[in-house]
């Protein structure tokens, strides 16, 4: 009999256990989950569009722009850019190989014990071979980005935080944390706007769904008049509700951008993106 | 002189069928004032910003995040609650959106209290 309250009481714990340290499995399936049953139109594979795979009348505009998309200047000059000789004699591809690298990041690395986004990895690439390194928000960076990004079309986002490597789990849960935090004088966090108010408005501007969220960077945005990364979207984000921003590319909007890709584990990347 | 007294007593009966008829004896001359305050505030994008989420009054394209502002004064007839709800509406539920304007001083104590006003007349 006590034997039997024993077991009862171990399974209890285990239970409790791994409910209060949920896995970054289970936090993609549970995100996954809230939006899908918020929004049960929309196919799953459709939510790498962002805001329009909720808004019908945008998209109508947004399809027509895409025949003539703003981001392709910035594709070209990637191009070009990419293609370009470092006066060591070696260039990009001496690092990305063909460039079709956009799946492959983010990532954890284990022996730097942090978060290694694209653009990061374009300026190590450069500083490494005796280059100055780029301004991180927009410009140049953008546009290696941008093409990079247009020939990994297609590609799955996969991002893998390590199970047998505790640091990285301490990173998505920094991200994750950070996403659930309300900031600001205005006080919102990143998933009352784009969890809990996704699909309602703000005056007439539709709020986005977070799934799907990091698929389509960097993005050409009419309101920029040119192309910007991620990080200078998170910046403009913290700034909206009266906080301060951080750094691009410091480890906050690093882990950030590991945990918000992780979330869209299974969909597609699909960039670069044209947005309002 | 009669003409004069008439005016005088059909203005009498306007303001008195005003207080006491149309607003119920709530909206006092002097609490004008802090109507207009009210409204003024609530409509400016860098102060309450109120329309950006809820439909209220004559304010065009409103948002959707919160509920239609109407009927203020049946649904929360306490005005002490009221203020508090704006002052800090993480106290009544953790998780809204709604930012707490007066413990984070986008609002003075004289804006919310004049947005309460206008909020009754709604």
């Amino acid at each position: 009999m006590v034997k039997k309250y024993a077991v009862l009481l171990a399974a209890a714990m285990a239970l409790a256990w791994s409910g209060t340290f949920a896995n970054p499995e289970n936090d993609r399936a549970a995100f996954e989950n809230y939006f899908t049953t918020k929004f049960p139109d929309v196919p799953l594979d459709d939510f790498k569009n962002g805001i329009y795979s909720v808004d019908p009348i945008a998209r109508a505009d947004w399809e027509q722009i895409e025949e003539f998309p703003p981001y392709e200047i910035a594709v070209d000059a990637g191009e070009v850019e990419f293609n370009k000789t470092f006066a060591n004699g070696k260039s990009y591809s001496d690092c990305f190989g063909d460039g079709a690298v956009r799946g492959q990041y983010p990532y954890w690395n284990s022996e730097r014990k942090e978060v290694i986004t694209l653009e990061l990895a374009i300026n190590e690439c450069r500083t490494n071979n005796g280059e100055e390194p780029l301004k991180w928000k927009r410009g140049k960076i953008a546009e290696l980005s941008a093409y990079m990004s247009y020939i990994s079309r297609g590609q799955s986002v996969n991002v893998v935080v390590p199970e047998n490597d505790p640091d990285a789990l301490a990173a998505y849960e920094r991200g994750k944390r950070f996403y659930y935090t309300k900031r600001g004088q205005l006080n919102f966090s990143c998933f009352d706007c784009h969890g809990t108010g996704s699909g309602k408005s703000v005056r007439l501007e539709k709020l986005s769904p977070a799934l799907g969220h990091a698929t389509h960077w960097p993005v050409y945005r009419s309101k920029w008049g040119a192309i910007g990364t991620l990080h200078r979207r998170f910046g403009g984000c913290n700034k909206q509700v009266r906080a301060k921003d951080f750094k691009a590319q410091g480890p906050e909007y690093r882990e950030l951008e590991y945990f918000l890709t992780y979330m869209s584990n299974g969909q597609e990347f699909n960039g670069p993106g044209a947005r309002r | 002189m009669i003409k004069k007294t008439l005016m005088v007593l059909s203005l009498a009966f306007a303001v008195t069928l005003g207080s006491f008829g149309v607003f119920q004896g709530e909206l006092a001359l002097a609490d004008e004032e802090a109507v207009n305050l009210g409204k003024k505030v609530a409509l400016n994008r860098q102060k309450g910003n109120c329309l950006s989420c809820h439909m209220m009054d004559d304010g065009n394209q409103p948002g959707t995040q919160g509920p239609p502002l109407i009927a203020m004064k049946l649904r929360f007839p306490d005005r002490e609650n009221l203020r508090a709800r704006i002052y800090n509406p993480l106290e009544f539920n953790p998780n809204t959106i709604m930012p707490p304007f007066g413990l984070h001083n986008i609002l003075t104590d004289e804006e919310i209290d004049a947005i309460v006003e206008y909020l009754y007349t709604l």
